[in-house]
């Protein structure tokens, strides 16, 4: 936790130093009848964020805080893989989006979520993956009239276009 | 005494029965709306705007004040059930809302939130009825200098009185900043922070893509990690008695509910503030006055209690510029006053005398739309209870579900989706590390507020940042905002020097 830390606040700070210089793209200065350049506001904000980042490693040098002192693992072996295979399979959810749309992504998901991750069974998992994008359908494409992607299944979809739009 | 005759009027117009059965119809629409993480009532409104064509104004605007209602009862749902903010009235909620929830009394949050909305909405609704042209006319007495001190308050009560990391906290507050100040340069027009030239950032980002990827995403990825999969969700058994002490609870809890309730509408009234600001405030006000400020953001109902008052009555007083001055409090009321255009009705002073039917016609709705909010909402307790009762690992996967399309619905662009991913696994990682989220999800709402008000007072007063200490509102607020950010310091000083004493004796 404590290599975490020190290891996190390089990094903002770093992101902060990026924030600042992609800031001045824009005016950070006064500009005659216009008050604040358009750069000024991040710029400041992220000269800030620098500052607390630097706080931040101080306070790690100094052991002043309960993570600069932690012995702990930041990820044990257990948390390294639930995020893989949790954080992974959101991933490849919004991925498969691209390809096959809302209603083409989501049964997946829920077939691997629940039967693979959940170890539930077919007659929960099947019941679930299917109700679920009928619906999302009915809810956001039909009732909100928020067309979500479709992907290439678009075709398949004309039919229900025509009877609900 | 001539109020209430208008009043009495009012109501024979918002209890006839095409109008009451539109207020139902209305509020129970708003609350599944504002239940769904990615919607919220600026949705309701707008998409079933051109429904209301078919029925006269009077009515028509009644149907829509109550999915408005509804939608606000409905934000606290998905708040407390999911952990998601439903909408950005409903980011303060969730600060207690879920940990009740992990506690096992989801039902006392929901009845607390409930039954604050209730008397937030009839706090609002009677000062509306009372001092509907009076309010309006000091509200415009706020300026963009007192804005923008309205802001540093809200900013300042997180660093003062969060209890967190202070250099941490003010870290959280500014990227969050930084995020809302993407896009497009208001004031020159010319694209800002626009990352590696990627087109999608051209829009800005859209508050809700932090928030639900550090509420839902983040959220579901620590709790899987902290729990090892398996989080120990108390089962509720809901039964009359449990409810009536639940009830009995959330009455005694009479301060914050006054709080959200007041503070709530005052902010709502104020254009372009509204009910996320107010709520916040409220939740941070709350705190700073309650007996236990600790147990604050750990499951204190007065958390729920404070945000939810404050959002309800935020959204009447959001109403009051709306109708006396035809200057909308929120956008959800922008959408409303370009509908009344639309019905032939003209906005602004002489609507109480012109259009009085429907003025009081639709104040007399805001009566019956409250009733039957909290009525439905309580009713619908044991159904949202039920998702609760459901096994982890099927709960999750249909948050992750929920939190793709509530990403993707506000812009219906997939960079958003993208970029909520890449948010929530930031923030799994940051909280880890206890980075407060909070003042980030925050910081992105008030941030499209905070920046033009800053600016346009610095371009007023000719770069003397002084203007915010010498008004007769923005001073003390500010002063009072400089006080909260130095609290923290003044602490550890007096701890060091209480440390440094018990080492001398």
């Amino acid at each position: 936790m404590r290599r975490a830390e020190l290891v996190t606040a390089v990094v903002l700070a770093a992101f902060s130093i990026y924030l600042m210089w992609k800031s001045t793209e824009l005016n950070i200065g006064w500009v005659e009848y216009e008050g604040p350049g358009g750069g000024a506001w991040p710029f400041w904000l992220a000269a800030v964020m620098l500052v607390c980042n630097i706080w931040t490693i101080v306070n790690w040098v100094r052991k002043a805080t309960p993570q600069s002192r932690s012995v702990e693992q930041f990820m044990d072996a257990h948390a390294i893989r639930m995020f893989v295979l949790v954080g992974g399979s959101v991933v490849a959810l919004v991925a498969m989006v691209h390809f096959i749309g809302v209603y083409g992504a989501v049964p997946v998901f829920l077939l691997f979520y629940l039967r693979v991750l959940g170890r539930h069974t077919w007659r929960l998992t099947v019941p679930v993956a299917v109700s679920a994008p009928v619906v999302i359908f009915f809810f956001f494409d039909v009732a909100m009239r928020i067309v979500l992607p479709k992907g290439y299944l678009e075709p398949l979809f004309y039919p229900l276009y025509d009877i609900f739009l | 005494m001539e109020i209430i005759q208008h009043l009495l009027d009012g109501f024979l117009i918002a209890f006839e029965p095409l109008n009451l059965g539109l207020v139902v119809v209305g509020v129970t629409v708003g609350l599944f709306i504002g239940a769904m993480p990615g919607l919220g009532s600026v949705n309701g409104v707008a998409i079933l705007l051109p429904l209301t064509f078919l029925v006269p104004p009077t009515s028509a605007i009644i149907f829509l004040a109550a999915i408005y209602y509804g939608a606000m009862y409905g934000g606290a749902i998905s708040s407390v059930m999911l952990g998601i903010p439903g909408a950005s009235t409903a980011v303060a909620t969730t600060f207690d809302g879920r940990p009740l929830a992990l506690k096992g009394l989801a039902d006392k949050a929901l009845i607390g939130a409930a039954m604050a909305s209730f008397f937030g909405g009839t706090i609002s609704i009677v000062l509306f009825t009372g001092f509907a042209p009076a309010l309006a006319s000091v509200a415009l007495d706020f300026g963009d200098q007192e804005i923008f001190a309205l802001m540093l308050l809200a900013f300042a009560t997180f660093v003062g009185l969060g209890g967190d990391d202070i250099p941490k906290t003010i870290f959280s507050i500014c990227i969050g900043l930084v995020f809302s100040a993407v896009g497009m340069d208001i004031i020159s027009g010319t694209p800002r922070l626009v990352f590696f030239d990627i087109t999608g950032f051209l829009h800005g980002i859209n508050f809700l893509v932090l928030a639900i990827g550090v509420y839902g995403i983040g959220e579901m990825l620590w709790t899987i990690d902290s729990t090892r999969g398996n989080p120990s969700m108390s089962k509720v058994k809901i039964s009359m008695e449990r409810t009536v002490s639940h009830m009995k609870e959330v009455v005694l809890e009479w301060k914050p509910a006054w709080i959200g309730s007041l503070l709530g509408f005052f902010v709502g009234i104020l254009p372009a503030a509204g009910a996320t600001p107010g709520s916040l405030m409220a939740y941070g006000i709350s705190k700073m006055t309650s007996k236990n400020p600790d147990g604050y953001g750990k499951g204190e109902v007065g958390g729920v209690i404070a945000p939810e008052a404050a959002n309800n009555s935020a959204s009447t007083g959001a109403m009051l510029p709306m109708l006396t001055l035809g200057i909308p409090g929120s956008p959800t009321t922008a959408i409303l006053l370009g509908g009344m255009v639309i019905w032939g009705l003209v906005p602004g002073p002489l609507m109480f005398i012109e259009q009085s039917d429907f003025v009081w016609g639709l104040t007399a709705s805001l009566y019956a739309a409250n009733f039957f909010a909290v009525v439905i909402n309580i009713l619908f307790i044991p159904v949202f209870l039920w998702v609760l009762k459901m096994p982890f690992t099927i709960l999750a996967p249909i948050i992750f579900v929920l939190c793709l399309v509530g990403g993707y619905a506000p812009t219906e662009d997939m960079h958003d989706v993208w970029l909520m991913v890449i948010f929530g696994f930031g923030a799994y990682l940051l909280r880890k590390l206890d980075y407060p989220l909070a003042p980030a999800v925050l910081a992105i709402v008030l941030g499209p507020i905070a920046e033009p008000a800053l600016r346009q007072s610095l371009i007023i007063s000719g770069g003397d940042a002084t203007v915010f200490f010498t008004r007769p509102i923005a001073g003390p607020i500010t002063v009072i905002a400089l006080i909260l950010l130095v609290l923290p310091l003044v602490q550890v000083v007096r701890k060091k020097m209480k440390q440094s004493k018990q080492v001398e004796a």
